[in-house]
């Protein structure tokens, strides 16, 4: 057996602490470790943006950290923001708009929506699309993601009940 | 456009309605299901050594110091598999003359591609087993690289398999009316040789799946990600000689398929003899370099033609020659020559030609195998054809638009039969090109245009019909001899309470094929689309059928579920008129409910009637039929495929300074006949659209002379990004198909069967100025840079 270092994590609000090889990506100790199965790996070198998380307020490449360099950070996963109902209006905002198809992007692509929702103000189209930069999505072609992020910015801006929001087709 | 199926007021009224999709809630909340997320006891995971070469003879393999690294459970060769698993030839009977060699899960004494596995490793972890892999010794005797098509054809070239004589997998022609004669006699030609680049379709979940051979009963379990889990039970039954009824293949949720995870690899294969060897579930997930080098690469065409003009702008005739690469081998089961054959029997499809000539050649060589992607031969043949029909308005100062006009099939020719022998119903060719024009505004982009050229500011518009096969006969491989069903099942359940379980062969890579199947159920039976459960992608629990691809789900496993929903409810009528003593005819269902059809007086909800068929039959009338699950199958019937068709525009900007070219907008016009879900229709419309738009400036899978792949990362192969692609525009036209009640086409291919061809288009026009063109994708900086003679 190599030999195991110890990591201490708060994940999704809980503390965890495991015993790890040195080489265990942070992305593995996610899917695999702690079975959170919602952050996804498409490309293993940053590149894609399936394996995003929020790792002390930033949103990182879990598939580029090593599990041991996160040691003593506070990690969110899609299901910490899901069942913390931060995002609640961003997945309806998707969910209206149908902006995911075979939904293996979206956990990571729901990441940089909320980071860049969080800056406040109102993104331009353009500014949306700058920030979904790191996100590649296979089967959306985007636009109905950037609708689905400017509706939200506007009902956040405007504290508009996600019920008013028609979906367009 | 014709009326609606059913009053749109009344309740229960889906059908062309755009409403959300019930699973992608749990998507949106990761909980997903996909495959790599599944956990079996006792898995063990494969990783396999691969070759370094595009072409060597395997001299040995040693493999002691792997099989004691920590965690090594097994290390199997070629010809340990072998004996577990029979060959596979990539080869169609109705494709005459086609050759294929035989191939087996690893490599037996040659490698015929770099990334070809050679041994497969199974341990307790991934990263041991890859671990393993890496310290497997294996000695080559590289051989000569075939990589050219033009070389791989010359007498004296060497040979990828020895025994099939050349490199050529098949070829074909096709001619029809007097092509040489109206050549002779062309007022006009215009003619263009095309390069269509090798790309690979990058599905964001790579291939996977998980094989479990439980050898008590000798019964298999693969969890595998793809579109056609009952092709697979056929293959890994009649492969490794399992009874069928103990095969069972269940699709999870698929990130991403396009037509890319419906072929056979050699690492499915092996991960099924592994199991059986090892008897234990073993799990195979590519990782992203090995589905740069082993996923099936697409189009790397190089097509010539020529198109022959009287002065008024009429096309005379259409000479085509399409070279094509398929890599080692043919794709199994579904071959690589699919691809070829409708570009060939797809060039100049939308305009009355006649007279027309095609060559197609399909040539091996030491790369990955290409095959069927979405828009199979689509894209190269509108495009060459659009780029073909440009050059003629171009060369006559005609109008883009108007020479289309003039050369469209009319709708006074249906049924048209092309000349290469497709039959349309009815397109609406004529149309799609005015809303186009309209939706474009086209005088004022042009009078942009032309204002913008006098600043020194290079803009194009580019326009692309497209006709589109959807819903395909078994003359599209049944014919064939392949096991590829062309029909398909649905089993509808009433569930005591009244609740709908429909279990269909369609399948979801999430385009939203159960999203639409509840629709038409729901309508069609008159309950509420929340009390319909739509189940796919498990052959144990759904009945045998095509599956999704080819754009297929909406037209014929949309029928059956139209048709299955009807057979249940003359069920559920039949049983409700014996209960309420009326006639089945003046009873209707609706909002899951049984009413009087004149009146609309409820007599009883459907949740009562099923009770009482279920738990009270005592009080039931003896002979009546009570029949509340029904099993019904379709196939398609008519014309042998039903053809949708449309027009793509593309706005582009082309900065003759650095070569980049800027998208500024896409507008889309399609007719898939009758539309279920607008909203559905359009995200398929415009994430086709996007593939096409990448293949037009970004994708390509660049190999050096030795047959290594160049740029097999996300890091450095180019995928369309959101900050690159723009807004897309859509109109549709609806001419349903006769064929069926449901009259749906398909809508798959439709975005990216025109998207490079009107990009294509678009960036010629904006170099017309400067007297450059491009006649080559992708359309990278540098391509135009040295259109421009900059470089």
């Amino acid at each position: 057996m190599s030999r195991q270092f110890p990591v201490s994590l708060t994940i999704n609000g809980e503390r965890q602490e495991f015993w790890v090889e040195a080489r265990l990506s942070l992305a593995d100790l996610i899917r695999h470790r702690l079975r959170l199965t919602g952050t996804h790996v498409g490309c293993e070198m940053g590149a894609c943006g399936a394996c995003l998380v929020i790792q002390d307020g930033r949103v990182v490449h879990s598939c580029l950290s090593l599990a041991v360099q996160a040691d003593g950070s506070n990690i969110q996963t899609i299901e910490g923001l899901s069942e913390s109902g931060a995002i609640v209006d961003l997945q309806a905002a998707f969910h209206e708009r149908n902006a995911l198809q075979c939904g293996f992007c979206t956990p990571g692509v729901l990441m940089t929506a909320q980071e860049l929702l969080q800056a406040g103000g109102l993104p331009t189209r353009d500014e949306i699309r700058d920030a979904l930069s790191g996100n590649f999505c296979r089967c959306t072609g985007y636009e109905a993601i950037v609708d689905a992020i400017e509706t939200t910015a506007r009902r956040r801006g405007a504290a508009v009940k996600p019920n008013d929001f028609e979906p367009r087709s | 456009m014709s009326g609606p199926l059913s009053p749109v007021d009344r309740p229960n009224s889906y059908i062309g309605k755009s409403v959300p999709r019930p699973n992608a809630k749990r998507l949106l909340a990761g909980r997903g299901r996909f495959t790599d997320d599944i956990q079996l006891p006792r898995m063990l995971h494969a990783a396999f050594a691969r070759s370094p070469y595009a072409h060597a003879r395997i001299v040995s393999i040693d493999a002691s110091a792997a099989r004691a690294m920590p965690g090594v459970r097994m290390i199997a060769t070629g010809r340990d598999l072998a004996e577990l698993c029979s060959p596979w030839v990539g080869t169609l009977q109705h494709f005459k003359g086609m050759k294929s060699p035989p191939q087996y899960p690893l490599a037996l004494e040659t490698a015929v591609w770099a990334g070809q596995p050679i041994v497969a490793v199974l341990a307790d972890t991934r990263a041991q087993a890859e671990d393993a892999a890496e310290a497997i010794a294996i000695v080559f005797e590289e051989l000569d690289v075939v990589v050219d098509i033009d070389r791989a054809r010359v007498p004296n070239s060497p040979l990828i398999h020895e025994n099939l004589g050349d490199n050529i997998a098949f070829k074909t022609s096709i001619e029809s009316g007097a092509v040489s004669a109206a050549f002779e006699n062309a007022a006009a030609v215009v003619e263009a040789e095309l390069t269509f680049a090798r790309h690979t379709p990058v599905t964001l979940e790579p291939r996977s799946l998980i094989a479990d051979f439980e050898p008590g009963e000798r019964a298999l379990t693969v969890h595998h990600s793809t579109q056609t889990p009952y092709q697979f039970q056929d293959i890994y039954s009649r492969h490794f000689a399992l009874d069928e009824s103990r095969v069972r293949v269940i699709a999870p949720d698929v990130g991403g398929s396009f037509g890319m995870k419906l072929h056979v690899y050699p690492e499915d294969m092996a991960t099924v003899a592994l199991s059986i060897l090892a008897e234990r579930p073993v799990k195979y997930i590519a990782d992203r370099s090995e589905s740069f080098l082993n996923d099936i690469h697409l189009r790397d065409h190089r097509l010539r033609a020529k198109l022959a003009l009287a002065s008024d702008g009429t096309f005379l005739a259409l000479k085509v020659e399409d070279d094509t690469a398929i890599g080692a081998y043919s794709a199994y089961p579904r071959t690589s020559a699919v691809e070829g054959n409708q570009v060939i029997r797809l060039m100049g499809a939308p305009y009355k030609i006649v007279n027309y000539k095609a060559d197609l050649n399909v040539i091996f060589q030491n790369k990955t195998q290409t095959s069927q992607y979405r828009g199979v031969g689509h894209p190269i043949a509108c495009a060459a054809t659009e780029r073909l029909v440009d050059l003629a308005a171009r060369t006559l100062n005609q109008d883009p638009f108007e020479i289309r006009r003039r050369n469209y099939v009319t709708s006074d020719m249906y049924p048209h039969t092309t000349a290469s022998g497709y039959k349309f119903e009815r397109l609406s060719l004529d149309e799609c090109l005015t809303e186009l024009h309209r939706l474009m505004d086209y005088p004022s982009l042009r009078a942009e245009q032309s204002g913008l050229r006098r600043k020194g500011i290079y803009r194009g518009i580019g326009i692309a019909t497209y006709v589109e096969i959807t819903n395909p006969s078994p003359a599209f491989y049944g014919v064939g001899g392949a096991h590829i069903s062309a029909q398909d099942g649905c089993v509808l359940k009433v569930t005591p309470s009244g609740d709908v379980q429909c279990a269909i062969s369609v399948t979801e890579q999430g385009q939203g094929s159960e999203t639409i199947i509840g629709q038409i159920v729901a309508d069609q039976l008159g309950v509420d689309r929340e009390r319909v459960r739509v189940m796919t992608g498990d052959t144990e629990t759904t009945p045998h059928g095509g599956a999704t691809w080819a754009s297929r789900g909406a037209g014929i496993g949309g029928e059956t579920a139209l048709q299955a929903a009807r057979k249940l409810k003359a069920n559920i009528l039949n049983i409700a008129s014996a209960i309420l003593q009326s006639r089945s005819s003046d009873l209707d269902l609706s909002e899951g409910r049984l009413i009087e059809r004149e009146t609309g007086v409820v007599r009883m909800t459907l949740g009562e009637l099923a009770a009482l068929v279920y738990f009270r039959s005592d009080t039931l009338p003896p002979e009546l039929n009570i029949d509340l699950t029904i099993a019904h199958h379709f196939a398609p019937k008519g014309f042998p495929f039903a053809f949708a068709n449309g027009i793509h525009g593309s706005l582009v900007e082309v900065d003759i300074e650095t070569g980049f070219v800027r998208l500024l907008k896409h507008w889309v016009v399609e007719d898939c006949g009758r539309i279920i879900n607008p909203m559905l229709v359009n995200e398929q419309i415009r994430g086709g659209v996007v593939q096409g738009l990448g293949a037009a400036l970004f994708e390509e899978c660049l190999y050096d002379e030795a047959g290594q792949l160049l740029n097999g990362s996300l890091a450095d192969y180019l995928v369309p990004m959101a900050c690159e692609m723009p807004d897309i525009a859509i109109a549709h036209v609806e001419t349903p198909t006769r064929d069926t009640e449901l009259g749906a086409k398909g809508c798959g291919e439709a975005g990216t069967s025109a998207a490079s061809g009107a990009a294509l288009n678009a960036v010629n026009d904006a170099l017309d100025p400067l007297h450059a063109s491009i006649s080559q994708i992708p359309m990278t900086p540098q391509r135009i840079l040295r259109a421009l003679g900059v470089v």
